[in-house]
């Protein structure tokens, strides 16, 4: 059995690799593209508009709803695993 | 019946449910005026966070902004709820575990300093005082409109409804008004849409009707860009702004939406830090049902606008309206001076161009044509009049009425509820009088939010001359003073006392002075030290997307300043430590 400090420890580290990875997500859709590489995306027709502009109005918000459901999941999972879940 | 009588009795039943619900949700205690005793379930908590940040503003002027905007208005539908993303992840759930009532009072405990408390305090008052005054008019205009009341008279009895359940309930009765606000809000939202939608692409959901063919197939976007490049204006789906400034201006309302402290009092309600992550989801999910919604209505009233007005060829006589054949809705909102027509050329018939546009208004002049004839089109009309528009029963315009008020309120109280929280909490408990009872903090609570409401109120009829540019301030505060002093405090041990202070005032001092520089010190006309054009930017930076060059700005002072200097005692670490793990946070009510 580690230390408690130990497992603190090892708790922060893998949720901040969680979040760092659901930012990179978050980033790509809005900034990447939403905006900076709409014109890449925009080859390819969405109902007369291009993929950039569907991201940029409504993709971008269903990935945002998406990742936060998956880190809740995510870190409610890791709670338990290093035991530091809230009592019931 | 007639469409006044049928508004009043909305508009009426809806004000006494508010009503009804304020004297079942009686505050008894600091821990219900404050955190509504720790027991809202995560959904309802969700469903009150997205009436609490939805105002006036994304119900009926959002919409408008994307109209006349494009794609260039995306950066508001990203911004506005990417922020929530931020918030699920590297606030809620931690300022949950640290269970206490205020954000100042996170800031002042984490880093030990009374000093860093009360800047806090300062950014938090001004920017949700600047906030709610925007609320109120809102409550004022749209009573004005749709009761035919004077504005002074809505006013008052937006302020007295607020009045009732804000001070009575505290935090338990501004969350279930919330939760009824947004019921009514979002129906009378997505009503219209669903209708308009059908009738342009035969799609009853609007997210999809707007990327779908239009009777004669061709898609909605491609009809639109072809009819508002044919009377000169700029292409709707093109970029016009500098791709820096488009990115830096979403981060910017991304940050400043996870920082602004009445959005992040609402997860202190939840029983559980697991409920704050997953409440921060539910409120985005039904934010997301207008804001997927609002391009559909921005698009679609633009195009009807446009081919209403211009049914024909442009550049024929018979393509221009007559203006004696306008529709009812055209003649309704004239009345309220939303939508001008001036007759230039006298030839009866109405011509809608856009003639800043020098190449088409050469062409305009062959045509006869001598200006642009709507001298105003009013940005709030593309939701006020959908449902005319779109020829729907009176109730649906009644329901528009209430919605539109309910969008005002719910943000006004929930903003009220975080200036007088840090004024009794803060202010009084925390700095001035220590020793007061939990009765009498209890009591001084109400009456900061009897206070507040009278200030507002005050503001809402003598609005200072800076009314319009409160976002850019409000979310240029939250960016670059709140948001980084919460998640340092949060994410990086190191930083102390002097660290957070000094890192909150350069973040804070860079934004306003780059406000100020182009908007005038403290909004004073004249005081401007440049032109507010993209030419005098900062590398095109626009003053409103200033907030994440600030927020920036405070990171690096923070930590550089910290470094240099103590490190944070031993039981503030400990304190760091215990708020990054769930286990142990208190559920119930009360410290």
């Amino acid at each position: 059995m580690a230390e408690p400090q130990d497992t603190g420890k090892a708790y922060w580290k893998a949720n901040i690799r969680l979040v760092a990875y659901c930012l990179v997500v978050w980033a790509v859709v809005s900034y990447g593209f939403g905006l900076v590489l709409r014109p890449v995306l925009d080859v390819i027709d969405v109902g007369g508009a291009g993929l950039g502009f569907w991201f940029a109005q409504q993709g971008s918000i269903y990935v945002f709803l998406i990742l936060i459901f998956f880190y809740a999941y995510r870190m409610n999972a890791l709670d338990r695993q290093f035991d530091v879940q809230e009592d019931e | 019946m007639d469409l006044q009588t049928l508004t009043y009795i909305v508009v009426g039943a809806s004000f006494a449910l508010y009503i009804g619900i304020a004297i079942w949700a009686r505050a008894g205690s600091t821990g219900e005026f404050y955190a509504a005793g720790r027991g809202i379930h995560p959904v309802a908590n969700g469903m009150a966070t997205a009436a609490d940040w939805m105002s006036a503003a994304s119900f009926i002027s959002m919409a408008g902004l994307i109209a006349f905007r494009g794609y260039d208005a995306s950066i508001f539908l990203m911004g506005w709820t990417g922020g929530y993303v931020l918030l699920a992840m590297l606030l809620a759930p931690y300022l949950r575990k640290f269970g206490k009532f205020t954000v100042p009072e996170f800031i002042g405990d984490r880093y030990y300093s009374q000093t860093a408390r009360i800047v806090a305090v300062i950014c938090l008052i001004v920017a949700s005082i600047t906030y709610v005054i925007g609320q109120m008019k809102g409550v004022g205009v749209a009573f004005s409109r749709f009761l035919e009341v004077d504005f002074e008279t809505g006013l008052f009895a937006g302020m007295g409804i607020v009045f009732i359940y804000a001070v009575w309930g505290g935090m338990k009765g501004v969350t279930y008004t919330q939760i009824a606000q947004y019921c009514v809000l979002i129906l009378a939202y997505t009503i219209p849409a669903i209708f308009i939608s059908l009738q342009l692409t035969g799609n009853p959901f609007p997210q999809l009707g707007l990327f779908s063919g239009t009777e004669d197939g061709t898609p909605l976007l491609v009809k639109l860009d072809q009819t508002v490049t044919d009377l000169g204006f700029k292409q709707y789906t093109a970029q016009s702004g500098g791709t820096l400034n488009l990115v830096l201006y979403t981060l910017s309302l991304m940050i400043g939406t996870a920082g602004l402290p009445h959005v992040i009092i609402r997860f202190f309600t939840v029983p559980k830090v697991r409920d704050a992550r997953f409440s921060a989801g539910w409120a985005l999910v039904f934010i997301a049902i207008l804001y997927t919604t609002a391009p559909a209505v921005g698009a679609m009233a633009r195009l009807n606008i446009a081919d209403t007005i211009q049914p024909g060829e442009v550049g024929t006589v018979e393509g221009s309206l007559a203006y004696e054949e306008r529709p009812q809705w055209f003649k309704n909102w004239e009345k309220t001076g939303l939508l001008v027509f001036e007759d230039k050329n006298g030839d009866g018939r109405i011509q809608y161009y856009n003639d800043k546009n020098p190449e088409f208004a050469q062409k305009a002049e062959a045509w006869g044509w001598q200006g642009n004839e709507m001298v105003k089109v009013d940005r709030d009309i593309m939701v006020l009049a959908n449902p005319e528009i779109a020829n729907l029963p009176n109730w649906v315009i009644a329901l528009v009425a209430a919605g539109g008020l309910a969008a005002a309120l719910s943000t006004a109280a929930g903003l009220l509820l975080a200036i007088s929280s840090s004024i009794s909490h803060d202010l009084l408990k925390g700095v001035f009088m220590p020793k007061i009872t939990e009765r009498q903090e209890l009591m001084a609570a109400r009456i900061a939010m009897a206070g507040a409401i009278g200030l507002a109120g005050y503001f809402g009829l003598n609005p200072p001359g800076f009314a319009a540019q409160v976002v850019a301030l409000a979310f240029g505060l939250a960016a670059s003073s709140i948001f980084p002093a919460l998640m340092m405090g949060i994410f990086n041990k190191r930083v102390n006392n002097v660290g957070a202070v000094a890192g909150m005032l350069a973040g804070l001092g860079s934004t306003l002075v780059y406000i100020f520089w182009f908007k005038g010190w403290f909004f004073v006309k004249g005081t401007e030290m440049m032109a507010n054009t993209p030419d005098n930017w900062l590398f095109g930076i626009a003053p409103e997307a200033f907030g994440a060059v600030g927020a920036a700005i405070n990171f690096i002072v923070a930590i550089v300043v910290a470094k240099a200097t103590q490190e944070p005692p031993e039981h503030i670490q400990r304190l760091v430590e215990d708020i990054r793990i769930p286990k142990g946070a208190g559920a119930a009510t009360g410290h």
